[in-house]
C-alpha cells in the first residue's frame, strides 16, 4: 500500500469515529454552518465536538504548517481528506474569514510573532475575523481610502469609517486597511493592521440589505488604539498585501460556482414546476431561457475545470480569476432571475411556508451584490483588458 | 481526464498551424474565389494533407489509419478555422470515416477506410432536405427492389456534394418523417445514373450542392449499416461533425479576436489608440471571456467522443450551440471594431463572417442545438 493509501485508510477510520452523525449532511443556504469565535453559540453539542476534533487535528486548515496548529497536509493528502469528507457527506467544521483571508496573508507576509499569536486561534475557531476594506467613498477605487492611523510613537490612533464589513457585529478581530502616510501617492501610504473589535472606539452597525438580511456592517473608528506590532508586513506597504487578498477573494468567489446549485438542474426544477408535454417544457419561451442558461453554465463549469487543469499542467495564462469572477457572478444573477420566473407568484411571497420565507426572491436580491463585492464586474473587465489583453 | 492537450496533440496543433499559415492562408481562399475554382478547395493542398496523414487520423489502425482521435483531428480543424482553409477534411475524413466506421460492414470498412486514408476517395454526407437541419424529419424514400433498392428524393446543403466520389445518403425505408426508426443510409456514387447535382456556391466561397435522386438503383451492398436502423450511426456522425464544426468556429472566433485586438493597438482616433477607450475595452474583455468558455466546451466534447462517453450527444449540442453564439458575436464585433475598413472586400476580416455563418448553420444552428440539448435533458 502506498503512503497515500495508508493516509486514506487512516483518515477514513478517523472520520468514521469522530464525525458526529448530525454533522454528516450538507449545509444548505447557510443553515447549520459554524463560524466560531468568542461569541459563537453552538447550535448543538455535535457542532462543538466536530469543530474541536477537527481543530485539534489542524484539519480546519489542512494545508497550513503544523507549527501553528495546521494540518500540514501536502496537496495530494488534502485532496484525499476532501474526498473522504465528501464520502460521508461531512460538513465543513468551520467557515472562517480567518482561514480564507487573513490567515493566508499572515502566512505569506506576517512576522513570526503575528503568526504565532493569531494562526492557532483561527485554526481552532476561537477568534472570528472581519475585513475592514471598503469605505463610503472608496468602493471600486479602494486605494482612495481615507480612514487613517496616526503614529503616536509606540502605537497608532485610528479614525474613520469602514463599510461592507461582513459580520462586523459578530466578529472578534478586524484586519483593516488604514492610511498611515497622508502625503504619499495613494497606493503607497496604506498599511494593513489588526485590532480587537472590543477596543474602545470600534462601533459596528448592521446594514439592512434589500434581501432583508444584514450580513454586513458599517464600522466606525473613533480614536482606536492600534498596537505597532499588529501591522502586517511593513508600514505603508499594505497595498501589496491588499491586492494579494483581493485576488484571493476573487478566486474564492469565482471558484465557489453558483449559489445553491445543489443537485437539481434548472431544467429539472422547471420541468417539475411547469410540467412538460412530449418531453418539452410547457412554457416554450421559458424553455429557451432555461436552455440558454444551462448551456452557459456548462461552459462555465468546464472552464473552471480547464483553468484548474492547465494550472496543474503548468499551462495557461494565469490571471484568469478576473474572468471567472466576472462570468460566474453574472451567471449566478441570471440563474436566480430564471428561478424566480419559474417559481412564479408564489416565489414573490416574502414570508411563510409557501415560499420557504421568500428564499428565491431574497437570494435573487442577494445575488445582485455578487457582481459588486470583491471587485465589480466592471473592475474585472478592466483587469482583463489591462492585464491580459494589454489594452492601455 | 485532465481538460488539457497532451504533448502529441500540442505538437500536431503546432505543425498544423505552421503548415496552414504557410500553404493555405486567407489569401489562398481569396485566390480560389477570384479564380472561380470548380472544387472550392485546392487539390494540391488536399494531396499534401493526405501525405501528412491528416485523412487517416480518425481511421482505425487495422484499416490503415493512425487512430489519433478527435482531439487530435480538431487541432487541425481549429487551425483551419483561423486560416479559413477549405478542404475535404470535414466531409471525407471526419463525417465519411465516422459513418463508415460506425455503420459499415467489414468489407465496406476494409475497402473504403483505406481508400480515404490514402486520399483515393472523397465522401459527402447528404442529410438535409429542407432549409433547416432536422435529420429525424428525413422523408426521401428508398424502396427495396429485387436484390437492391431504388432511391427517390432531394437533398440540399450537401457540402462537397459537387466534388465527392461517393455520397452517404440518409433515406427512409419505413415509417414517416419524425420517426427515429425507418432511416437507412446508402452509399451512392455521385455519377450514378439518376443522380443530378446542382452546385451551389455559398457565401464562404465553398461548394455545396442540391442533389436530386430520380429512380437511382443501388445494389444491396450499398446499404451502410442495418436497414431501418441508420439513425443511431447518423446521429453519432453528426455529433462528431458538430464537434469539429465547433472547433473550426473556435478558430474563427479566436482569429477574429486576435486580429481585432491587434487593430485596437494600432488604430488611432481622437488622438488616441482606440484600445485605450473603456467602452471598447469592456466589450473586448467580455468577448475574450466568451472565447475562454468556448475553448472548454470544445475540448470537453472532443475528449468525450474519444472516450465514447454517453454524454457525447448532449456535449456536442452544448458545444455547437455555444460556438454558434460566440462565433456570431466574434465576427460581428470584429467588423464593428474595425469600422469602415471591416466592410471592404479588400480587407480580410470580412472573410471570417462569411465562413462562420455556413459553419454555424451546417448540421444545426444555435436554436436547433439548444432545443436538442433541452430534449436530451428532459425538458
Amino acid at each position: 500500500m502506498s503512503d497515500l493509501e495508508v493516509f486514506r485508510q487512516e483518515t477514513r477510520e478517523w472520520l468514521e469515529e469522530n464525525c458526529p452523525q448530525s454533522m454528516r449532511s450538507p449545509v444548505i443556504a447557510g443553515e447549520g454552518a459554524c463560524w466560531g469565535g468568542r461569541n459563537w453559540v453552538f447550535e448543538s453539542e455535535d457542532q462543538q465536538l466536530w469543530l474541536e476534533r477537527m481543530g485539534s487535528k489542524g484539519w480546519t486548515a489542512p494545508d497550513w504548517p503544523t507549527e501553528y496548529g495546521g494540518g500540514g497536509l501536502v496537496k495530494a493528502e488534502h485532496k484525499v481528506l476532501k474526498q473522504e469528507m465528501g464520502r460521508i457527506r461531512a460538513r465543513s467544521p468551520l467557515d472562517s474569514f480567518g482561514i480564507w483571508m487573513i490567515g493566508p496573508a499572515l502566512l505569506k507576509f506576517g512576522s513570526e510573532e503575528l503568526k504565532q499569536q493569531h494562526l492557532p486561534a483561527i485554526i481552532r475557531g476561537e477568534i472570528r475575523w472581519c475585513q475592514g476594506y471598503s469605505e463610503p467613498n472608496a468602493g471600486s477605487d479602494l486605494a482612495g481610502l481615507q480612514s487613517k492611523a496616526v503614529d503616536m510613537g509606540d502605537h497608532f490612533i485610528a479614525n474613520g469609517q469602514k463599510v461592507w464589513t461582513s459580520y462586523g457585529d459578530k466578529a472578534d478581530w478586524m484586519f483593516c486597511l488604514l492610511r498611515t502616510d497622508p502625503d504619499a501617492k495613494k497606493q503607497m501610504g496604506i498599511s494593513l493592521v489588526l485590532f480587537d473589535m472590543e477596543t474602545p472606539g470600534v462601533t459596528p452597525k448592521p446594514i439592512k440589505l434589500i434581501s432583508g438580511s444584514s450580513p454586513f456592517c458599517e464600522t466606525f473608528l473613533d480614536d482606536v488604539r492600534v498596537e505597532k506590532d499588529q501591522v502586517v508586513g511593513e508600514v505603508n506597504q499594505g497595498w501589496t498585501i491588499a491586492k494579494y487578498l483581493l485576488t484571493h477573494e476573487r478566486e474564492m468567489i469565482g471558484g465557489m460556482g453558483l449559489t445553491g446549485a445543489g443537485s437539481k438542474t434548472l431544467g429539472a426544477i422547471a420541468a417539475q414546476t411547469i410540467g412538460t408535454t412530449d418531453g418539452r417544457l410547457n412554457d416554450l419561451f421559458m424553455r429557451t431561457d432555461v436552455a440558454r442558461w444551462e448551456i452557459d453554465a456548462a461552459a462555465f463549469a468546464f472552464t473552471a475545470e480547464r483553468v484548474t487543469d492547465e494550472a496543474k499542467a503548468g499551462q495557461g495564462i494565469g490571471a484568469t480569476s478576473a474572468m471567472l469572477k466576472y462570468y460566474g457572478t453574472e451567471l449566478n444573477k441570471r440563474r436566480f432571475e430564471t428561478l424566480l420566473k419559474i417559481g412564479g407568484s408564489d416565489d414573490l411571497i416574502w414570508e411563510g411556508d409557501i415560499s420557504n420565507n421568500g428564499w428565491t426572491a431574497r437570494t435573487l436580491l442577494r445575488t445582485k451584490g455578487n457582481s459588486i463585492e470583491g471587485g465589480t464586474s466592471e473592475v474585472q473587465l478592466n483587469i482583463i483588458a489591462k492585464n491580459i489583453l494589454g489594452l492601455g | 481526464m485532465a481538460l488539457v492537450l497532451n504533448e502529441e496533440q500540442k505538437m500536431l496543433k503546432e505543425s498544423a498551424q505552421g503548415f496552414l499559415s504557410e500553404h493555405a492562408p486567407v489569401a489562398e481562399l481569396r485566390a480560389q474565389r477570384d479564380a472561380g475554382s470548380d472544387t472550392g478547395y485546392s487539390s494540391t493542398l488536399w494531396g499534401q494533407m493526405v501525405n501528412m496523414g491528416w485523412a487517416a487520423i480518425l481511421v482505425p489502425e487495422e484499416y490503415g489509419g493512425l487512430a489519433f482521435g478527435h482531439v487530435g483531428m480538431a487541432q487541425i480543424i481549429e487551425q483551419s478555422g483561423r486560416t479559413l482553409t477549405a478542404s475535404p477534411l470535414l466531409s471525407t475524413a471526419i463525417l465519411g470515416v465516422t459513418a463508415i466506421n460506425l455503420a459499415g460492414s467489414e468489407d465496406q470498412k476494409t475497402e473504403l477506410l483505406g481508400a480515404i486514408a490514402g486520399g483515393e476517395l472523397t465522401i459527402a454526407l447528404a442529410v438535409d432536405e429542407k432549409i433547416h437541419h432536422d435529420p429525424m424529419q428525413t422523408a426521401m424514400r428508398s424502396e427495396a427492389k429485387g436484390d437492391g433498392y431504388v432511391l427517390n428524393g432531394e437533398k440540399r446543403f450537401v457540402v462537397d456534394g459537387s466534388t465527392a466520389d461517393k455520397l452517404i445518403v440518409a433515406t427512409r425505408t419505413a415509417g414517416s418523417p419524425g420517426d427515429m426508426k425507418g432511416i437507412s443510409l446508402f452509399l451512392v456514387d455521385r455519377t450514378a445514373p439518376g443522380v443530378s447535382v446542382q452546385r451551389t456556391e455559398m457565401l464562404d466561397g465553398r461548394n455545396a450542392a442540391i442533389i436530386t435522386f430520380t429512380d437511382v438503383e443501388v445494389t444491396a451492398d450499398a446499404l451502410l449499416g442495418e436497414q431501418d436502423r441508420g439513425f443511431r450511426a447518423l446521429s453519432a456522425t453528426l455529433d462528431a461533425g458538430n464537434a469539429h464544426l465547433a472547433a473550426e468556429l473556435l478558430g474563427i472566433a479566436q482569429e477574429s479576436f486576435d486580429r481585432t485586438l491587434q487593430y485596437m493597438k494600432e488604430r488611432k482616433q481622437f488622438g488616441a489608440l482606440i484600445g485605450s477607450f473603456q467602452a471598447l475595452q469592456h466589450r473586448t474583455a467580455h468577448w475574450w471571456s466568451e472565447i475562454e468558455m468556448c475553448k472548454s466546451v470544445v475540448l470537453k466534447v472532443l475528449q468525450s467522443l474519444d472516450e465514447g462517453d454517453v454524454k457525447s450527444p448532449a456535449l456536442a449540442s452544448i458545444a455547437k450551440a455555444k460556438l454558434c453564439e460566440v462565433a456570431e458575436l466574434s465576427t460581428n464585433e470584429a467588423i464593428q471594431l474595425h469600422g469602415g475598413i471591416g466592410m471592404t472586400d479588400e480587407y480580410e476580416i470580412g472573410f471570417f463572417i462569411k465562413r462562420a455563418r455556413p459553419a454555424q448553420m451546417l448540421f444545426g444552428d444555435y436554436n436547433y442545438h439548444a432545443n436538442r440539448f433541452a430534449l436530451i435533458s428532459g425538458y
